[in-house]
């Protein structure tokens, strides 16, 4: 009896699973729904502000594409760390931002922001996520 | 859109910043422990930016 008290109920899938896909669609999305504002504004302008500086520095969108493995691995991951950026990756697709990869440190830095960006937000998302199954406040 | 023109230095430096902010709020429990944690990964980056910098300034020759 008493072990089955202490034990917990399973979260059920409809308690995260919006807090998981607004957190993808809008970073800091997640934490703004389960009332934690400060922390999802913060994650909000910090992600963002990546993202833009990113599309400001005229960093390269991968595109899931390639020959050998080496090649493939580059693009699906790249490709997968800029849609992991939710909304600002779907509107910069949209708005028709297409740059072509260029020489340059700075072009490169873009890159890298953009990549960077998608995946500071997968983070938020599971921080998110354990906030909303209880394991963190 | 602006274009936006950083030396190595100072996109470095703004990755930092933005990377140590997030960092920081997603990964400790009490906004104290966020916030030293946000420092101390921005501390690390600055270390390993001026460090590396160094090491291929003088492995360069």
């Amino acid at each position: 009896m008493a072990s089955e008290k202490n034990q917990k109920a399973p979260v059920e899938m409809r308690a995260w699973a919006p807090v998981i896909a607004l957190g993808w669609l809008v970073p800091g999305g997640g934490h703004l729904l389960l009332k934690r504002t400060g922390r999802g504004v913060l994650l909000l302008v910090a992600i963002t502000a990546m993202f833009l500086c990113g599309l400001m520095m005229r960093g390269t969108m991968f595109t899931p594409q390639g020959d050998d493995l080496l090649t493939v691995l580059i693009n699906w991951g790249g490709w997968l760390g800029d849609f992991c950026g939710g909304i600002l990756y779907l509107m910069a697709i949209w708005l028709g931002y297409a740059q072509p990869d260029v020489a340059g440190h700075v072009h490169d830095y873009g890159t890298k922001f953009l990549v960077t960006a998608g995946l500071l937000n997968v983070l938020a998302m599971v921080d998110a996520f354990e906030i909303a199954r209880g394991k963190k406040s | 859109m602006p274009k936006m023109n950083l030396s190595h230095f100072e996109a470095a430096l703004l990755f930092s910043l933005l990377a140590s902010v997030v960092l920081g709020v997603v990964t400790k429990n009490t906004d104290r422990e966020r916030l030293h944690y946000g420092i101390y990964t921005f501390v690390c980056f600055m270390l390993a930016l001026f460090g590396i910098g160094w090491l291929m300034y003088l492995g360069h020759g």
